[in-house]
């Protein structure tokens, strides 16, 4: 049963939770009524092995119980989504579209946000090289420039979102962008593909930097998983 | 997009004393194609309005390190950001109420609508609680919440829901909504109070009920910063605690009598006005008829 479920093209093709969502993905699936469901990642290091950047007390609250949440809300409503359509209930189908876009969303933010992170001594922090680092030389002027950047638009922005360093998969040029809540990045253009991005929403640092998230942001590059990024802008742009 | 210094979620590291806020010297201003020299005025600006309560007295519910960081950092950032971009502006001196919806821009906010907004909305938070609340209404609250949701409970559920469900940051509201025509001049051509209803809402980030011309009469802040030191990610435990232990059913009570009289008021203004236009119409067509006879004496000639 397993191996034949697990291929299953039962599910449908609008909700793009199913397929990896950025090369190098693993946002496990697993079966549950012949239905393929999200599961929780695991993270490549201990929750305190990003401190003192980011302490181990909001990793753990931030993937057990944020992430966590937004898995098992997007399963229901992916749920009752099969259910509305093998019914024809086009009322339901629209009405769950919002609870897809913010769980799914926030799925899908939250497994990429845990692969741009790593422990200082596991590299985190060392600037990119090569192609990814002349890329952001040939759009940004320079690193620096591109972390400012990224820190004023994740600084400024109002309310619960995510700031990007997204790839134009058309253009091949980096760009910074910030989305709304739980919005993923292609809310903000077909073409682009996360490299990093950074939570800004408050769970992300509220317990350990309370209001000053400028300083979050100083701090998170110190964690930064640039060969990540790396890895993705090679492959995209190959 | 206008950076701001003061993002709405503060630069302020904790180290710094709190910025004096009465009084300040407004900026450069131009006049007459002259500058005035930096201190030639002092503009009177918005202050930060301490809770009726002290910070420490709504523990256990509500930590006093949440209302120093709520209200001592957010909340003051929020001012200050405030009297910053009004300085100097047509907006300067003009009451909250009006200046949030100003630069609400009718849905095109204004890079300050999310300052002056968040506070407003949470000066209004503050006088929604108080040690020792909670309870249930009585009176013509309790009558109003029993005709328009079915029971107390009804209410206090859907309340919740909206709470719980407003995704990312913003606000839960209870709010008197008076059956008014959105349209122009449009009059509602019968108005009755029993038009007029108790709803809950829920709005995103700074938006508040007063710039769809509603009438708030209890907020819930669920931006992650107003639980998250005391209940982490459980935001449904803060808003039953909320509601159960905080809640001032008095300042609520207190607060529809305002928005009924107000609705009232405007109702016989509106009908004040529609007697106005009928009038006018009418005296206009008996113009029109008499200058169309030409066998009747006229009282002009």
């Amino acid at each position: 049963m397993a191996l034949r479920t697990l291929f299953s093209k039962k599910a449908f093709t609008t909700a793009s939770g199913f397929r990896p969502i950025a090369a190098g993905d693993r946002c496990f699936l697993r079966q549950a009524r012949g239905l393929t469901v999200a599961a929780l990642p695991d993270l490549a290091y201990d929750y305190g092995a990003l401190e003192p950047a980011i302490s181990g007390e909001i990793m753990r609250l931030h993937h057990q119980k944020h992430h966590q949440a937004y898995v098992t809300n997007y399963n229901n409503a992916l749920e009752q989504l099969e259910t509305a359509v093998a019914k024809g209930d086009a009322s339901a189908v629209v009405r769950l579209q919002s609870a897809i876009k913010f769980n799914g969303g926030g799925h899908i933010n939250h497994s990429i946000f845990w692969k741009n992170l790593k422990p200082v001594n596991e590299g985190g922090g060392e600037p990119p090289h090569s192609t990814l680092g002349w890329a952001i030389d040939t759009d940004f002027c320079s690193l620096e420039a591109l972390v400012q950047k990224m820190n004023a638009e994740g600084a400024a922005l109002q309310g619960s979102g995510w700031v990007w360093l997204a790839l134009d998969k058309g253009s091949k040029k980096l760009c910074v962008e910030t989305t709304a809540n739980q919005d993923p990045l292609v809310t903000k253009g077909a073409n682009l593909v996360p490299l990093l991005g950074i939570d800004v929403w408050e769970h992300a640092y509220y317990l350990q930097y309370k209001n000053v998230r400028p300083d979050y942001l100083k701090n998170i590059w110190k964690v930064i998983n640039w060969k990540y990024a790396s890895e993705v802008f090679d492959e995209e742009t190959a | 997009m206008q950076h701001h210094t003061l993002s709405c979620c503060g630069g302020v590291r904790p180290s710094l004393p709190p910025p004096p806020l009465s009084f300040r010297w407004s900026k450069i201003k131009r006049e007459g194609g002259r500058r005035l020299p930096r201190c030639a005025r002092i503009a009177a600006q918005l202050e930060l309005k301490p809770p009726p309560y002290s910070l420490s007295s709504l523990e256990p519910h509500m930590s006093r390190e949440t209302l120093e960081y709520h209200w001592g950092r957010h909340h003051r950032a929020h001012v200050a950001s405030l009297n910053n971009l009004i300085a100097g502006t047509d907006l300067d001196g003009m009451g909250l109420d009006e200046i949030v919806v100003v630069s609400y821009n009718k849905g095109n906010p204004l890079p300050l609508f999310v300052h002056a907004a968040q506070v407003w909305n949470h000066d209004f938070f503050w006088q929604s609680i108080k040690p020792g609340g909670g309870g249930r209404p009585s009176g013509r609250l309790m009558e109003l919440i029993e005709r328009d949701f079915g029971s107390f409970d009804r209410m206090l559920e859907e309340f919740k829901r909206a709470a719980l469900t407003q995704f990312g940051s913003g606000w839960a509201w209870l709010v008197y909504k008076a059956n008014r025509l959105d349209v122009g001049n449009a009059v509602n051509p019968c108005p009755s109070e029993k038009g007029n209803k108790l709803v809950v809402l829920k709005s995103p980030n700074a938006v508040n009920p007063i710039v769809w011309d509603y009438s708030p009469l209890l907020a819930i802040d669920v931006w992650e910063h107003a639980y998250y030191l005391d209940y982490e990610n459980r935001r449904a435990d803060y808003v039953s605690i909320f509601l159960e232990k905080l809640v001032s059913w008095e300042v609520v009570s207190d607060r529809l009598d305002v928005a009924i009289e107000r609705a009232a008021e405007r109702a016989r203004e509106d009908e004040t006005r529609r007697q106005e236009d009928d009038a006018a119409v009418t005296h206009s067509e008996a113009v029109e008829m008499y200058l169309d006879s030409d066998t009747d004496d006229s009282e002009a000639e």
